[in-house]
Parts: structure tokens; C-alpha cells; sequence
């Protein structure tokens, strides 16, 4: 199982907003593929996926706010 | 830095979309930053967080007045976009300036806010909001998108933009006014000025 990371995205930014899950939960993914997308009060930052795989769960769901370093969802 | 400057005239919202995309690849794998300048035809488009208030006329009435309707995949709301609103897509690599959106996000203010000052507008930007106000008026939109640390998206700077299209929607889903360079120096303003400058302050801040 790999985790995906809200990664860090620069000085002073700690939190960011999933604005959309571009893939559907128990969907096949490969790696580099764009998998969310975060965004802060002034950008947004795509996510993609750190390994091959099912999205086997999202732990920060569309319109929920997450901490940098926090696990949004995995890769089964 | 190197940068290299592309003039994409007016060009459809969707293939301006499809040929930054291709751009973004090309700078990830390693060519330089571009900085592209454009205009699009009159469209508005809707991001998924789209709230259905924000379109203040049915659908049928904004196309009637000539105004297209495109759903993008990106978050946020609705933007519009016309002729006359200069559009400025820096498809650059921050792994080279920082790894840090934050501080790019501030150059773009001050380039936004120095570029208006050399054609006498004083304006800031606010804490917490996207864009560069003139007052309580808008008069560049900001919005960024960055994939694998490469940006696309940027500036819409309205210049001669028909602020009448603004009464479609509530702007990014705010209850904020727009403004224009055009109608704050009373007079039509040089795209091609514009454009001038711009290079300059890009080249001189990344």
C-alpha cells in the first residue's frame, strides 16, 4: 500500500483544499498519473499518483482541507 | 533567466487549454520557461466548484449575447474571459526559481502590481484573495494551476476588456466589481505597451 502525500508546497503553507478527486475510488492508476488536485487561497497544485494500482481509499474527500504531510488517500 | 515570449493572438479558451498543456510537458522535460500572451473569445468557464448562483442569466440568455460556456477541470469558480482582457500564461519550471508556490505567487503580484504602476494605476494586492485590486475593484484576475512543479494559467489583465460581460456572473463566485485599465485612464490603452512591459518585468523578477 503507498500513501498519497499532501506534499509541501512552500513557505507558510500548511493546508491545502482538495478541490477534486480526478479519480474514482477502486480505479486502476499508473504512476504520474494526475490523481487530485489541491488547492490553496491563491493556486491549485495537481497530485498525481506516487505508485501503480487501485485507489483503494480517500481520506480527504472534494471540499475538505488537509495538512501538508497528511495522507489523503492510498494506492492499493 | 531565458525566457522565451509567444504571441498566441486570440485563440479559442479550449485550444489555448490543449496547446498550454502540450507546453507544460515540453518544460518538464526540459525546455525553457515561455511566457505566452493571448486573447480569448468571449467565454465563460466553470470550474467544478462552480456555484450555479454564480451565473446570474440562464444559459441560453449569456450565449445569446455571444458568450461561450466551457466546463473546465480545474477547482474554483467562474471567471470570464473577452477580448481585450490580455491573458498571460507563464508556463514556467519552479524547480528552477524555489519549489515555492507561495513565492511565486507573490512575484506574479508584484509584477501584476509594478506593471500597473508604470501606466499610473495604483494597485494591491489582498491577503487571502486571488487577483489585484484597484480600491474594491478588480482589475487582474489571478489564477494558477502547477503540475509536476511546472505553472500554467496566470494573469487576466482587463485593459480594454467590455466590463458589461461582468454583469453575467458574480466574478469567482465574490460579490466584487471589475475594472479595466481602459476605463480608469479614460482612454483606450496599447496591448502592445502592455505586452512590452511585461516582458520587461518578468525577465527582470524570475
Amino acid at each position: 500500500m503507498t500513501n498519497i502525500i499532501l506534499p509541501e508546497l512552500g513557505e507558510g503553507i500548511t493546508k491545502a483544499t482538495i478541490a477534486c478527486w480526478h479519480a474514482k475510488l477502486g480505479e486502476s492508476v499508473v504512476v504520474g498519473q494526475e490523481i487530485c488536485e489541491a488547492v490553496t487561497d491563491k493556486a491549485s497544485f495537481v497530485i498525481e499518483a506516487p505508485a501503480a494500482g487501485k485507489l483503494g481509499s480517500i481520506l480527504v474527500d472534494e471540499g475538505q482541507e488537509g495538512s501538508v504531510g497528511a495522507v489523503l488517500g492510498t494506492i492499493e | 533567466m531565458n525566457i522565451i515570449v509567444e504571441d498566441w493572438g486570440l485563440i479559442e479558451y479550449t485550444q489555448g487549454f490543449r496547446r498550454q498543456r502540450d507546453l507544460v510537458e515540453k518544460v518538464q522535460m526540459g525546455a525553457p520557461d515561455h511566457l505566452i500572451f493571448c486573447e480569448h473569445p468571449a467565454v465563460l468557464t466553470l470550474g467544478r466548484m462552480t456555484n450555479p448562483a454564480s451565473l446570474l442569466y440562464q444559459r441560453h440568455d449569456i450565449e445569446e449575447r455571444g458568450v461561450k460556456i466551457t466546463m473546465v477541470d480545474r477547482g474554483g469558480d467562474v471567471t470570464l474571459h473577452a477580448p481585450g482582457q490580455l491573458i498571460i500564461y507563464p508556463i514556467f519550471n519552479l524547480n528552477n526559481h524555489g519549489k515555492d508556490l507561495k513565492v511565486y505567487m507573490e512575484k506574479l503580484e508584484e509584477v501584476a502590481v509594478d506593471l500597473l504602476k508604470n501606466f499610473g494605476i495604483l494597485a494591491i494586492s489582498i491577503s487571502g484573495q486571488r487577483g489585484v485590486f484597484v480600491g474594491k475593484d478588480k482589475i487582474i484576475s489571478i489564477g494558477v494551476g502547477v503540475r509536476k512543479w511546472v505553472t500554467y494559467h496566470g494573469l487576466g489583465i482587463n485593459i480594454n476588456t467590455d466590463l458589461s460581460l461582468f454583469n453575467l456572473i458574480k466574478p469567482c463566485g465574490l460579490n466584487v466589481r471589475m475594472t479595466s485599465m481602459q476605463k480608469l485612464k479614460g482612454h483606450e490603452v496599447s496591448m502592445k505597451e502592455v505586452k512590452a512591459k511585461t516582458i520587461e518585468l518578468f525577465r527582470n523578477n524570475f
